[in-house]
């Protein structure tokens, strides 16, 4: 903690710690992958080769840098700061899921597995985690809870097209949680041949920090096209979280920078009060699941419970430990958005900007709506557009339709 | 220092034959079944208790006991009610080891403290926490030793060599080692690879070692048993009580029998392979 007074970008200490928060609880099975996995990304990052090879598919693949592009007509419209979206709801596959598992692809690559694993919920993450699957000749499979099956067809099926096996998961509650569980449970069982790519910042050590190096990727370019664009530092950066791999590559490069204030926006469903949310900062409290430290919505008995969102991708009862560090140090101030204000902000966006973003990134839309206002003229804010909407019509146009807002 | 588990592995190796070790959750089907289960489990002639602490994620179990983990949680049991049934349990059985099983998550919840007191003054010998490596020992293995607890370990054929022995270097108790079950290869590779891994703990240790791997018969019970110095089942014992709930999901009156009569014909086998 003394240290984080000096820098906020230090973290993990060396056992996985950011703060109380991260570490690596999992069963002895796990642990020789998990220290194998740690000790081949060290090796990687210390090799030139291996920034080499990302930098090429980051370019020509994903096509990156991603633009920031100055959203005028909702600027008019909210009144208040300039407002840019960071465009990675342009990256191949549509969503910012890529920039990590392009990198534990090639790490996978490197130490010789031929096998992924992964979950998913919305399905984004094994969208992206088929693509690189069959860019680089893995065999792919994808663990998804039977009711996410369901409502993500598009996704199942533009999976199954890449080639990979969906593993639908009908333990516990059907959803993302439950993926992860068997996902890690078929990692045990084979451990020599298979490469477990996780999709956010949660997990055990090393996973929060890798995925994080990975999704860094865009607060680097944000922080270079804002002063090409503006001369300076934004005075406000403003992400969605579920697990917290897009806000958290966004923030990262920002968080020594003091005059940056840093929103984070929780998925907050009907309302932290009816308990029915994905908000494990606001309505949660510190437990261990997954492999690591983090708050966590639980029962007073330490179950865990179902978190709610509109959005299949914020639906997780847990976030990134260094989220729930940062939280704790009060660094990044943790906001939150309800399915209704994101349906609202889901409809705006399309209206405004010609720009449909996915229901994730309209919760931090959402906020904005809201705060955006409130701030001078002479502000400049980021908002990190993280994905794409066409995957969502099918649940939320009869939504919308329902509210008028067709 | 002789304790209820060094006590319990030396009358088994005196009779000449190894331990037999049950496992059932917590509160599963019912808290009063679960109360009767454990007695008919000790009728039957069990070693030692493995007593499951009920959490809605068992990231490492099969669907059995992810199974009995939520009917158990269903009918309402809590940690503050297993540690409950703990203390009963040692009050009708003064010298049957009593092990709880489980996640750190609703013990942490609970206050890592006030759980390693209670589960103390509850007659609780030892703790297997399948989610705590030797890596983060400050959270619940170092107090539990200084508790007067036995931090039992799992091994499984990925700890080897340095590994193996840090991972053995704190347990007590007794070693348990987990015998993937899916993997391929006759029953005699794993019965070689078995002999293999106990003699690499053995090398490792003075504590005794136990295999659980997915026992389902008297057979399997007694070979684990003459492998090493125990066999653990769990699943096993558990689909009984699947088996024995209606659709309308209640369960029948004579599942503590059925259980007891489970674990009396691994005992015998146990008992008539010897070592």
């Amino acid at each position: 903690m003394e240290q984080a007074l000096n820098s906020f970008q230090s973290g993990p200490d060396e056992d996985g710690r950011f703060g109380i928060h991260g570490g690596r609880f999992v069963a002895e099975t796990l642990m020789p992958l998990i220290l194998s996995v740690e000790q081949a990304y060290r090796d990687a990052q210390a090799d030139p080769e291996f920034e080499a090879q990302l930098r090429y598919y980051q370019t020509h693949y994903i096509g990156r840098p991603s633009p920031l592009y100055f959203a005028e007509r909702l600027t008019d419209y909210f009144g208040g700061a300039k407002l840019y979206f960071k465009r990675d709801e342009l990256n191949h596959t549509g969503a910012h899921k890529i920039n990590n598992v392009l990198g534990q692809a090639l790490l996978a690559k490197r130490m010789g597995k031929t096998k992924i694993i992964a979950e998913t919920g919305a399905g984004q993450h094994g969208v992206a985690t088929a693509t690189a699957c069959a860019l680089f000749d893995l065999e792919c499979e994808v663990f998804m809870g039977a009711e996410d099956v369901r409502r993500q067809k598009p996704n199942v099926d533009r999976m199954r097209l890449l080639g990979a096996k969906v593993h639908p998961v009908t333990s516990g509650t059907s959803t993302l949680k439950d993926a992860m569980n068997e996902a890690l449970r078929y990692w045990v069982a084979n451990p020599e041949t298979h490469f477990y790519i996780i999709g956010t910042v949660a997990g055990p050590h090393p996973y929060p920090e890798m995925v994080r190096d990975f999704q860094a990727i865009i607060g680097k370019e944000a922080k270079d096209q804002m002063m090409e664009a503006e001369g300076r530092l934004p005075d406000a950066l403003i992400a969605c979280i579920g697990g917290g791999s897009n806000a958290m590559g966004l923030f990262h490069p920002f968080l020594d920078d003091k005059e940056v204030d840093i929103y984070g926006v929780e998925a907050a469903g009907h309302g932290i009060d009816s308990g029915l949310h994905a908000a494990s900062l606001t309505g949660g409290n510190p437990g261990v699941l997954h492999g690591n430290r983090t708050y966590l919505l639980q029962s007073d008995d330490g179950q865990i419970t179902d978190a709610h969102s509109i959005s299949a991708g914020l639906d997780y009862p847990g976030i990134g430990p260094e989220h729930a560090w940062l939280h704790d140090v009060g660094r990044v101030n943790y906001v939150s958005a309800t399915d209704e204000e994101a349906l609202k902000a889901f409809q705006l966006c399309s209206r405004k900007e010609g720009i449909i973003p996915a229901l994730e990134p309209s919760h931090a839309l959402a906020f904005a709506s809201t705060f955006i206002p409130k701030l001078g003229k002479d502000k400049v804010v980021i908002l990190n557009m993280c994905g794409r909407g066409d995957k969502d019509l099918g649940a939320v146009l009869p939504m919308l339709d329902e509210r008028g807002l067709l | 220092m002789a304790n209820r588990i060094s006590q319990s592995f030396a009358a088994a190796q005196q009779a000449g034959r190894g331990i037999l070790g049950v496992f059932v959750s917590a509160g599963d089907p019912s808290e009063a079944l679960c109360v009767d289960i454990l007695d008919e489990i000790v009728a039957g002639g069990a070693d030692v208790i493995e007593l499951g602490m009920p959490f809605s994620d068992p990231m490492a179990d099969g669907p059995a006991i992810q199974a009995a983990s939520l009917r158990a949680i269903k009918a309402g049991m809590t940690l503050e009610k297993t540690l409950q049934i703990a203390a009963d349990f040692r009050h009708r059985h003064p010298d049957i080891p009593l092990i709880l099983m489980g996640y750190f998550n609703p013990i942490y919840i609970y206050g890592r403290d006030a759980f390693l007191a209670k589960a103390k003054e509850a007659g609780v010998d030892g703790l297997i926490i399948v989610d705590l490596p030797p890596e983060e020992d400050g959270e619940l293995c170092d107090p539990a030793r200084e508790a007067g607890l036995d931090f039992i370990r799992l091994t499984t054929p990925t700890t080897k060599g340095g590994r193996l022995t840090r991972v053995l270097e704190k347990a007590g108790g007794f070693v348990y080692y987990v015998s993937i079950t899916g993997i391929t290869g006759t029953k005699s590779a794993g019965a070689d690879s078995i002999k293999a891994a106990v003699a690499d703990i053995r090398a490792a240790t003075e504590l005794p070692v136990v295999t659980g791997f997915g026992i389902r018969t008297p057979e399997q019970a007694a070979e684990a048993a003459t492998l090493s110095d125990g066999a653990i089942v769990g699943s096993a014992v558990v689909d009984i009580i699947a088996q024995n709930i209606d659709d309308a999901g209640v369960p029948s009156a004579d599942i503590p029998q059925k259980i007891g009569a489970f674990v009396a014909d691994m005992a015998k086998a146990i008992a008539a392979s010897g070592k």
